[in-house]
């Protein structure tokens, strides 16, 4: 599952006192060869601490973001622009029913700890993440696998209850970690480029390059990931250079002292993160579709995007964010068309409006688009209600009860439209055919079946107005121009730290 | 004296005793489920129940009460739900950056409102005087974080002597460092925190400036400064003094906003980030230390104050009652 858990104190009421500052200019610009330092620190500034260093133990968005990929490894990885590539799995087979999954490690891998890596640790890694009492958001994707086999000290055969074409894919998600391996929460025994260095709760995590490496080693000698509790502090820390990268931007105000001055460089990168108005499907009057149709068609999604992002982010028309195979625009499916939705509302029966509750989490940017959207419905005659909820209560009354009309929310993974063909999700929706379709994909034989099958589902979703998919959010990495190699679309919240050059 | 003091450490304890219960309860009280903080949101109902039974707070209230006492006991703060680190080190080396902002600001602002209080009292009629009332005044519409924002523009953003914000990984192991990271947060405290004790500094003073015994005593042939030496400083600083205990004891729990401005890792920001992740051990952790430390704070205040006026021990402590 996806949705963002944002922590109340990240967004400070600071932020919102617009206070222009001047960025010091004219420090060392040079920008000569494509030499860089190998022995070189490179500051990273983050909002998302994590909660501890276990990701099968509610480590949070924070520990992906700070150990994939830089201290753990995967089977597989996935990259910064959405593919799956093999990783400690040097070869895998699919039997012919796409049930068996036989992988071959990669020779020479050892843990931090200098133990060998062996397929018992994938199999303890696997079964930890499959385990009773397993926090993991993958726990249950990963839930067909049926068996796990070890032949030899390099193979990995795996059996599934059900065909899964997201196997490999979920498999980026799986940490191999040391079987041996205790204290997983405070401390890490992984395979990655980096070993941790030092966490110090409240302030930063850092992490060095590892001797052992069985691939290229990391292009730095040091990452430090400082962590902050408000948007201004960590730019401020970008401003005087206290950190040489921000991981993602969370809003628009402070970007201009950084976009007019060549010492930065303001990276525009594709997120996975939707805004949606979910309407309760089950609840009237969305149970009729053409009343979802009139409230999406009522609602001009560009100028919200304007208004909270400026000139950044993007339009969407159904769950489906460009990084997704199966993307296509479908922006113009229920456009913005006032005297449409007008006539749809009279063809259901609500020429007259209507009143709804809008049940809206307390942090940014929920609370202006809620604004936004009940002045836009007040126009064809529909009566917004705000009801603002701490996110503990969203998830209580909204996503377990199924208590409410419509909502607010934001969903961050990739991949996530399938959530459509569950009719016990939170929104509700409920259609044979998309289920099936949804099923079918995930037990296509070949990837382009899957893509053509989910291609369906975005379509029929879209139409259907299932959801009313505000905008995307845009990914913003913020870094000093001595820098180069970062990644850009942060795609899961991993922050790949190994392939960053820092010039001296 | 010592039945004073064996009486004022009885009420401590019982206010301790006290203020702990009621943590723990209105902690419990308050809507959301620590396991939701712990699991992802697509949580099944087994994952939960699971976090539920890791972290205990499954077991029934009386029983997590009394084992959290019997850790206090045992000088054990618990360990974390969230990150499942022991407490106590945690508060521990918080405590290392917000005890030293703390005092290192309330004595600068003490250095700055004394003597500035007095001569906006005794000088009140001059232009200086009025300046010092007005300047004080202004002072504590400021807000804090405001302050805080502006000391970063002005002296780490343009200037860019200071750093913005941040405390080194290391802490005090790299002192140069520590210290240029805790000058403008004790700044920006220090000038706010002056600019109430200006005003109480001034009214105490104008109380003993107008009283009969300092008349008496210029009468009697006492200089001013004599006067004020002998029987206006101790007579104005009693007040002074309790004010002074309240406003260590509010910025030590205010610091939160100064080391959210500054990104300090203080005790405070550990205390944030546990109540929005429902970690009820830290939060009672830090709450519990930082009654202990309000409650100790008013301890010294009261026997500083008894030390400086004999009325008060006369009337506590002489068995009057």
């Amino acid at each position: 599952m996806s949705i963002k858990k944002t922590s109340l104190y990240a967004t400070a009421t600071a932020t919102t006192l617009a206070l222009t500052l001047t960025a010091c200019g004219g420090s060392g610009n040079s920008a000569s060869g494509g030499h860089y330092d190998k022995n070189a620190t490179v500051e990273i500034g983050s909002l998302y601490e994590p909660q501890n260093l276990d990701n099968t133990a509610g480590g949070g968005q924070g520990v992906t973001e700070a150990l994939n990929g830089n201290v753990y490894e995967g089977l597989f990885k996935l990259t910064d622009d959405g593919k799956t590539e093999k990783l400690l799995a040097q070869d895998y087979k699919v039997s012919d029913d796409g049930l068996t999954y036989t992988f071959t490690l990669r020779d020479g891998v050892t843990f931090h700890s200098g133990k060998k890596l062996t397929s018992e640790d994938v199999k303890y890694s696997l079964e930890k993440v499959i385990a009773d009492d397993s926090q993991s958001a993958r726990k249950a994707n990963l839930e067909v696998i049926k068996s796990i086999a070890t032949p030899d000290a390099r193979t990995v055969k795996v059996t599934l209850s059900q065909k899964s074409i997201s196997f490999v894919y979920n498999l980026s998600y799986v940490w191999i970690t040391n079987s041996q391996a205790k204290n997983l929460k405070t401390t890490e025994d992984g395979t990655g480029p980096y070993r941790l260095d030092k966490w110090t709760r409240g302030s930063a995590l850092s992490m060095t390059r590892y001797a052992g490496y069985w691939g290229k080693a990391a292009a730095n000698a040091k990452a430090v990931f400082h962590y902050y509790k408000d948007a201004t502090a960590l730019n401020n820390a970008l401003a005087t250079g206290a950190v040489d990268v921000v991981t993602g931007e969370q809003s628009p105000d402070a970007l201009d002292q950084f976009k007019n001055n060549q010492n930065y460089k303001v990276n525009d990168g594709d997120s996975t993160t939707k805004l949606l108005l979910a309407f309760n499907d089950k609840a009237k009057p969305f149970t009729d579709v053409r009343v979802r149709q009139a409230v999406s068609a009522a609602i001009d999604d560009k100028k919200l995007l304007e208004s909270v992002w400026g000139g950044y982010g993007k339009l969407i028309g159904s769950m489906v964010p460009p990084t997704d195979p199966w993307y296509e625009d479908l922006t113009k499916v229920n456009a913005y068309d006032p005297a449409r939705a007008k006539k749809l509302l009279a063809e259901a029966g609500y020429g007259k409006g209507f009143d709804f509750t809008l049940d809206t989490p307390n942090y940014d940017p929920h609370p202006t688009a809620a604004t936004f959207i009940k002045s836009q419905l007040a126009k064809v005659g529909i009566t917004v209600k705000i009801n603002t909820i701490t996110p503990d209560e969203w998830y209580t009354k909204v996503y377990k009860n199924h208590d409410f009309t419509a909502t607010l929310q934001e969903h961050v993974n990739d991949r996530d439209l399938v959530w459509y063909g569950n009719p016990d999700f939170y929104w509700g929706y409920d259609n044979k055919q998309v289920t099936r379709w949804v099923q079918q994909a995930e037990e296509a034989a070949t990837t382009a079946e899957q893509t053509e099958l989910l291609k369906k589902v975005g379509r029929k979703t879209a139409e259907d107005a299932a959801s009313d998919w505000l905008y995307l959010y845009p990914q913003i990495v913020v870094a000093n121009s001595k820098l180069s190699g970062y990644p850009v679309n942060g795609l899961n919240s991993q922050f790949f730290a190994y392939d960053i050059k820092k010039k001296s | 004296m010592t039945r004073y003091l064996l009486r004022r450490l009885a009420f401590l304890v019982v206010s301790l005793a006290l203020a702990s219960i009621v943590l723990f309860v209105l902690l419990r009280l308050l809507p959301g489920d620590p396991a939701n903080a712990l699991t992802s949101v697509g949580a099944d109902p087994e994952q939960i129940a699971a976090a539920r039974h890791a972290i205990g707070s499954d077991k029934p209230l009386p029983e997590q009460f009394t084992h959290w006492l019997g850790q206090l006991a045992s000088g054990d703060l618990g360990t974390s739900f969230v990150s499942s680190l022991p407490v106590g080190p945690e508060v521990a080396s918080r405590l290392n950056v917000t005890v030293p902002l703390t005092l290192i600001a309330f004595t600068l602002a003490v250095l700055i409102a004394v003597p500035a209080g007095f001569v906006a009292a005794h000088k009140r009629h001059t232009w200086y005087g009025a300046l010092l009332s007005g300047v004080s005044q202004l002072g504590i519409a400021v807000p804090v974080f405001w302050l805080g924002m502006i000391l970063i523009a002005v002296f780490a953003l343009n200037a860019g002597w200071l750093p913005a914000g941040g405390f080194p990984q290391d802490g005090w192991s790299e002192p140069a460092e520590a210290i240029r990271s805790l000058v403008l947060p004790v700044l920006t405290i220090a000038l706010v925190m002056s600019a109430s004790l200006i005003r109480y500094v001034r009214s105490a003073t104008l109380d003993v400036l107008g009283s009969d015994h300092l008349r008496t005593a210029r009468a009697l042939g006492s200089s001013f400064g004599q006067a004020m030496w002998r029987h206006g400083l101790r007579n104005a600083s009693v007040p002074v003094i309790s004010v002074l205990g309240i406003e260590l004891a509010s910025t030590l729990l205010g610091a939160v906003v100064v080391e959210s401005v500054y990104a300090l890792p203080g005790l405070g920001s550990m205390l944030a980030t546990g109540i929005a992740q429902h970690d009820y051990p830290v939060v009672q952790g830090v709450l519990f230390v930082s009654t202990l430390a309000v409650l100790l704070i008013g301890f010294a205040a009261d026997l500083v104050q008894r030390i400086i006026d004999p009325r008060l021990r006369g009337r506590l402590s002489g068995g009057a009652r």
